[in-house]
């Protein structure tokens, strides 16, 4: 069997594993599986733009936020079906991201990073400014969608099937860019700008769109978020929220699209078992976690897992008595 | 493969552990109750923005201990699990549901601040779980008749503005007013109870409104600006850090109206202090606790009780914060609602009887005043003082106000 039939049929196995999760664990559970999904999302976005183009942002809650709170007023002030307010959120972060990304240019590596700060900053103070809309500190109080067409689905099982379907959809999308000629434009960019401009990559215009798409990413997930946890206020979206994506996109592994699946399971449930550990310092101890995941595996989770793979695969190839020629590729 | 398949088989037993971990739903709806223990749930921000404020957790898992080595309630245990959400909403949506679903306990108690309880407030209502006492001085909570399973504790900012128009009204009829408050719900909860206290007066009466943001550095702009106005009677909506630079500014510059100082900002310690006796002294404010920094209680038993029980069960905790003496009332109030249940711990009855306290009165709560609930009436403490600032200790005068009495 090839790598690449190996790695569809790992793929179909997770998938209905995914599949099955939701008669199998209680609701609580799949809310937090659902809530993995979401992060997911948002990670993939800000993996777009970080790992794969080289541009930091510790901004991406405020296209969290802004995604959410779409989602939000148009389901509260306008009675919107909350499956339209999705792509919605999404096409008005990536005009609002591709609009930020033109002044960003200006700006690299740490200094870009303090800028999109100042976003993630902004945001709870400014959604408290338009009260009439947001309802101020008290934020919108929403309802829980429940499954359509007489399915037999709670709404906890149904946000999760909707949530699990809008992830595959976007990472489909996204493998299809970042794997194509677009993609290697946004990495070589990354890699080396001023090549990347002798090549013919139109590299203003490249950074400005990968920041749009990356902030449509994140604001689907925001937009998510909103019907997930029924609720958004300024408090859910601080400036702790973009570091919080920043580690999970670290961790899971920079330019790497299942590493944020599993980045997104890292800030989803070591916080949780850091507080089981020890209520007294919860956050010392999530420090404990994040310092061993960086010096133990320094290419993130699925940087580890990739060179087990090749590593399992090479002492394959030494035992099998008749040694392929083209294994390992 | 083998790669394939050992990630499948991880993945399905992180799966079987989550159905083994989770129990499953029984149908009675006594939940969380065992011949020997009661799971009272909690979720408090012990880090965050607003973890000042998570001594309270602290001080009721004290003051529980202290419950269970006196022998409990009926019986039983009380097992008190309190979790963190860093006062952001969707945290506390997934410790609540924790708390109900995988913990399974039996109410959900005094769960801090407006946004984490309003994103669980349908939920709570939703499953049918008690969701009792909630810290926070939104007036939403006492809704019974659409949210029947949640229930407030102290005072609304409302009410305690009600409390400064009626004094106002009755004492200074031909005053111009002046008011500074906080450019949030907190400070326009306040507005609103004053201002429909004053009613049809409240037009003529008030000559300037001045607000601030809780991030501005200084407010002094604003004091002169109300001095200038030529008000007579001064409302000040501040949180702790502006109070103090209110009372120096208009002390220095000479202003001296009638000083109404909303409650939030009465602590001896944290504010009079810090701004000077001398300038504090003659403020107005209302109060429905005894103010632990003022010295008047020193000697009081309730007092000496509540430093011994601060002593023995929670030495880490301060003597001068307020919190303590507020958590140990709340903790105090649950205890007696649990008491009051007698046999019967089904989440019906635990809301049953917190509906159904009468004339209750705790220790730390200023001399009659009492609390009172009923099924029509979720707002538990409804009475508040007023009390003068005498250069050493706020002097209580007056009735006490009851806003429900007259309403």
């Amino acid at each position: 069997m090839d790598a690449r039939a190996r790695r569809t049929l790992a793929i179909l196995a997770l998938l209905a594993v995914a599949c099955s999760l939701p008669f199998m664990l209680t609701n609580f559970r799949l809310f937090q599986f659902t809530q993995v999904y979401v992060y997911a999302i948002a990670i993939l976005g800000l993996n777009m733009l970080t790992g794969y183009n080289g541009q930091f942002s510790l901004g991406h809650g405020a296209f969290y936020a802004i995604g959410a709170y779409v989602s939000a007023i148009m389901m509260d002030k306008w009675n919107v079906h909350y499956a339209w307010t999705i792509p919605v959120a999404g096409v008005l972060c990536l005009i609002v991201g591709f609009l930020f990304g033109l002044p960003a240019l200006r700006l690299e590596g740490l200094y870009l990073a303090l800028a999109t700060f100042s976003l993630a900053l902004a945001v709870p103070q400014i959604l408290k400014y338009f009260e009439h809309w947001t309802g101020g500190s008290q934020g919108l109080v929403l309802s829980k969608p429940t499954a359509p067409f007489g399915l037999p689905l709670n709404p906890d099982q149904w946000l999760y099937f909707l949530t699990l379907g809008v992830l595959i959809v976007l990472f489909w999308l996204g493998a299809n860019l970042l794997r194509g000629r677009v993609g290697r434009a946004i990495v070589a960019i990354r890699d080396n700008h001023i090549a990347a401009e002798a090549m013919g990559v139109n590299t203003s215009l490249y950074k400005s769109l990968v920041f749009g798409v990356s902030a449509a990413y994140t604001g689907v997930a925001g937009a998510l978020s909103a019907s997930v946890v029924a609720y958004v206020a300024p408090d859910s979206f601080d400036a702790f929220l973009s570091v919080t994506l920043l580690i999970g996109s670290v961790i899971g592994g920079l330019a790497s699209i299942s590493g944020a699946v599993l980045g997104a399971m890292f800030i989803q449930f070591i916080p949780n078992w850091a507080q089981d550990i020890s209520k007294a310092a919860p956050w010392a101890i999530f420090g404990v976690f994040l310092i061993v995941f960086m010096y133990v595996m320094p290419f993130g989770i699925a940087g580890a897992i990739r060179l087990l793979w090749i590593r399992m695969q090479r002492s394959r190839v030494a035992l099998s008595p008749k040694p392929r020629e083209t294994a390992a590729t | 493969m083998v790669f394939t398949r050992k990630l499948l088989s991880l993945f399905l037993a992180v799966g079987l552990a989550g159905v083994t971990l989770a129990p499953v739903v029984s149908a009675q709806t006594v939940v969380g109750v065992t011949a020997t223990e009661i799971k009272i749930g909690n979720t408090n921000p012990y880090s965050g923005p607003a973890s000042a404020y998570g001594t309270i957790g602290k001080v009721i898992g004290a003051y529980f201990k202290k419950v269970n080595d006196e022998g409990g309630v009926g019986g039983r245990k009380i097992n008190y699990i309190s979790y963190d959400d860093g006062y952001a909403p969707p945290k506390t949506v997934e410790m609540v549901r924790k708390l109900v679903e995988s913990d399974q306990v039996a109410v959900l108690f005094q769960t801090l601040g407006t946004p984490p309880n309003s994103a669980i407030h349908k939920y709570m209502n939703q499953q049918k779980v008690p969701h009792l006492f909630v810290a926070t001085g939104a007036t939403k909570w006492n809704d019974p008749k659409n949210f029947p399973w949640t229930m407030g504790f102290q005072p609304n900012y409302q009410t305690e503005g009600r409390v400064y128009a009626s004094d106002v009204l009755k004492k200074h009829p031909d005053a111009k007013v002046g008011i500074l408050y906080q450019n949030d719900d907190y400070g326009k909860d306040y507005l609103k109870g004053f201002e429909d206290g004053l009613g049809d007066a409240a037009k003529k009466m008030i000559v300037m409104k001045q607000s601030y943001e809780v991030t501005d550095p200084t407010i002094d702009s604003q004091i002169v600006n109300l001095k200038n106005s030529g008000a007579t009677v001064f409302f000040n909506v501040t949180i702790p850090k502006f109070a103090v630079q209110a009372i120096k500014k208009a002390h220095d510059i000479g202003w001296k109206p009638v000083h109404y100082l909303n409650n939030v900002s009465s602590s001896l310690a944290t504010v009079l202090k810090p701004a000077g006796l001398e300038a504090s002294k003659d403020l107005i404010t209302a109060l429905y606790m005894k103010e632990v920094t003022d010295p008047q209680w020193r000697n009081d038993k309730a007092f000496t009780d509540w430093v011994a029980f601060m002593k023995k069960y929670y030495p880490d905790g301060a003597l001068d914060d307020q919190s303590n003496a507020y958590g140990y009332n709340v903790a105090m109030l649950m205890t007696i609602v649990l008491k009051q249940c007698g046999n019967d711990f089904s989440r019906e009855n635990l809301m049953k009887q917190a509906a159904n306290l009468k004339n209750v009165e705790l220790p730390l709560l200023l001399p009659g005043i009492k609390v009172n609930t009923s099924p029509t009436d979720h707002a538990p403490i409804e009475q508040e003082q007023l009390a003068r600032f005498t250069g050493e200790k706020w002097d209580l005068y007056g009735e006490i106000f009851d806003a429900f009495r007259k309403q």
